[in-house]
């Protein structure tokens, strides 16, 4: 089974703070840490996992500027021989559509049997995999918590409400975005950069690909983003404030009046 | 404009889910005096309950009532929806497991744009459709920009929206026959239950929830002894069970449990709305978190910014002491 995993470069939300930049045309990006995001982890493994399994191969792609070869090197360090860049600045400004325009030229470059990606990156708008799918015209399921191949098609379980699974059969190739907790993303040490450190990794842009440079990007997008801001606050919580043991004895004693020690 | 409204209803067991009426309510924020029409797929006789009951808010219901949508399979909805919407329509979803499914292809195969997961409506500016969305898990909001003068695709957070009062006779249409004859190449097999935990903290009045900021597996002794100071059962967000260190039975959000605590005790938990999600009842909230713009101390009542590794010691032994 062939297999394309796509990822995203983002500010890691779990190790930063996030705040608007002047003027709110951007977030701060001084001192930000980057990481892929959390979710393309779990689909990189979980495209690993299935080659272990079945044979075949696994490919990481990625769309941006050339600091996303770091990101493709990481991910390629999990164990996927491949990597591929998109990078081209007619590509910056895309919105989502514009994204799966670009990818499902990737895609139609190879032969893939599945293509993966995260459940949702950094905007939190869970959109491209669906999108690609639609315009690929493969079958789609999202939030996808378990990958079983059976023949030419997958049984897959999808997360829904509560927790429960819904348990579904999907004909190849197919799209899947992959929800977090499917597996464990295994741990990449410097002895597995440094194995893929010299594999040499496409650059394709634009014209490579075969994407008209007018139907992404910035100028092409439906969807844009005006500004950020930040929401005029409610009361919020009344912050509690001194050394750990003032901080830790006001709790103590909130906790008792509330009933939260017995 | 004169547009299109469509909203899509998701129901179950002969009944509305409460996004019914929070869809009719940013229906008419957004486009003030629309008359939206209700979309009620499913099969059999409570089919018409649902449809009954959604054309007492909308004034018009389209049914589509076939043995093949006994379970929302967005595959098999897509294609229906892409062949009797008319150009240029609103597709209104609520943002669910389903409307995550659907919507992205959905706007794709519309020629439509595509918003997904909105908290709130800007306004609307000839064809230009402006709203509110969260990014960074709720750090930074953002207004964004969708020009639907091809259609709109348009999701919205569950709770978002107040739900609007039901004051409509609406007409209910049977468009069953447009969906017959549906195959799609993802065939629904079956739901599996979530597993029961080994405790239930649904019932339990006073939680210790931990989140990613505990770091370590190790670290959770810290929080198992405030929790038996306390006399509290420990729960955690999603985090801690996608790395396994906690059954999926502990986890408070709209993927795992609904909690409806007195006091909830938020130990490194950044607070994303599906965590949130989770918890009903207006609990008492106390969060500790080191980011201090982290969401959750929008939700709490009380906040402290601190490093859960010297905090929670601390903490635990007075509580001990106070005993």
């Amino acid at each position: 089974m062939d297999i394309l995993v796509c990822v995203k470069r983002v500010p890691d939300s779990a190790e930063n703070e996030i705040s608007v930049a002047a003027g709110g045309a951007d977030i701060s990006r001084e001192d930000l840490v980057y990481a892929v995001n959390e979710w393309d982890n779990y689909a990189v493994e979980e495209a690993i996992q299935i080659v272990e399994r079945e044979g075949g191969s696994v490919t990481v792609v990625a769309l941006g500027d050339s600091e996303i070869e770091e990101s493709v090197r990481r991910e390629m360090a999990m164990g996927a021989e491949q990597g591929l860049m998109l990078v081209d600045g007619a590509f910056t400004g895309s919105d989502g559509l514009g994204v799966a325009t670009i990818l499902k030229a990737a895609v139609q470059k190879g032969s893939y049997d599945l293509v993966l990606t995260g459940a949702q990156a950094d905007d939190g708008a869970a959109q491209v995999g669906g999108m690609l799918a639609a315009l690929l015209d493969y079958p789609y399921a999202s939030l996808v918590n378990r990958v079983e191949v059976a023949g030419k098609s997958l049984r897959i379980g999808r997360e829904i409400e509560g927790g429960s699974q819904e348990l579904n059969e999907i004909d190849t190739p197919c799209v899947l975005s992959i929800q977090t907790g499917i597996n464990e993303p295994r741990y990449v040490g410097l002895r597995g950069i440094r194995k893929v450190a010299s594999v040499e990794i496409p650059v394709l842009d634009a014209a490579a690909l075969g994407v008209d440079a007018a139907a992404v990007g910035q100028a092409a997008a439906k969807v844009r983003r005006v500004d950020y801001f930040v929401p005029v606050a409610g009361a919020g919580a009344e912050m509690l404030t001194g050394s750990t043991k003032e901080v830790a004895a006001q709790l103590v004693e909130l906790l008792k009046a509330k009933g939260g020690i017995n | 404009m004169a547009t299109q409204v469509f909203a899509l209803i998701p129901h179950a067991g002969g009944k509305a889910d409460d996004a019914a009426l929070e869809l009719l309510n940013a229906a008419q924020t957004l486009f003030p005096g629309c008359a939206p029409t209700a979309l009620v797929l499913g099969s059999g006789p409570s089919l018409g309950a649902v449809a009954t009951e959604v054309a007492a808010a909308f004034p018009e219901v389209w049914s589509f009532n076939q043995e093949s949508l006994a379970y929302p399979n967005a595959e098999l909805i897509r294609p229906l929806l892409t062949k009797v919407l008319p150009a240029g329509a609103v597709v209104m979803l609520s943002h669910s497991t389903l409307g995550i499914d659907l919507g992205p292809g959905l706007s794709v195969k519309l020629g439509a744009a595509y918003l997904p997961d909105v908290v709130g409506v800007d306004g609307v500016e000839g064809s230009l459709v402006k709203v509110v969305r969260q990014e960074f898990a709720g750090q930074v909001s953002a207004h964004v920009q969708a020009d639907a003068s091809k259609g709109l695709v348009i999701s919205f957070r569950p709770g978002s929206f107040a739900p609007a009062t039901a004051s409509a006779a609406g007409t209910v249409v049977d468009k069953s026959a447009e969906a017959a004859g549906l195959t799609a190449r993802r065939r629904f097999l079956e739901v599996v239950q979530a597993e029961a935990g080994d405790v239930d903290i649904t019932r339990e009045d006073v939680l210790v929830s931990v989140g990613r900021g505990i770091g370590e597996q190790d670290n959770l002794s810290l929080v198992d002894e405030l929790a038996e100071a306390m006399g509290a059962t420990v729960c955690c967000s999603r985090p801690i069970v996608d790395a396994k260190w906690l059954d999926k039975g502990r986890q408070v959000g709209t993927s795992g449990q609904t909690v409806k605590p007195k006091i909830y005790l938020a130990l490194g938990i950044s607070g994303a709305f599906q965590h949130l999600g989770g918890l009903k009842g207006s609990p008492f909230i106390v969060a500790v978190n080191k980011n201090p713009k982290a969401p959750i101390f929008q939700a709490a009542q009380v906040g402290v910014v601190a490093d859960l590794m010297e905090l929670l010691p601390e903490l635990t032994e007075q509580i001990q002491k106070a005993k």
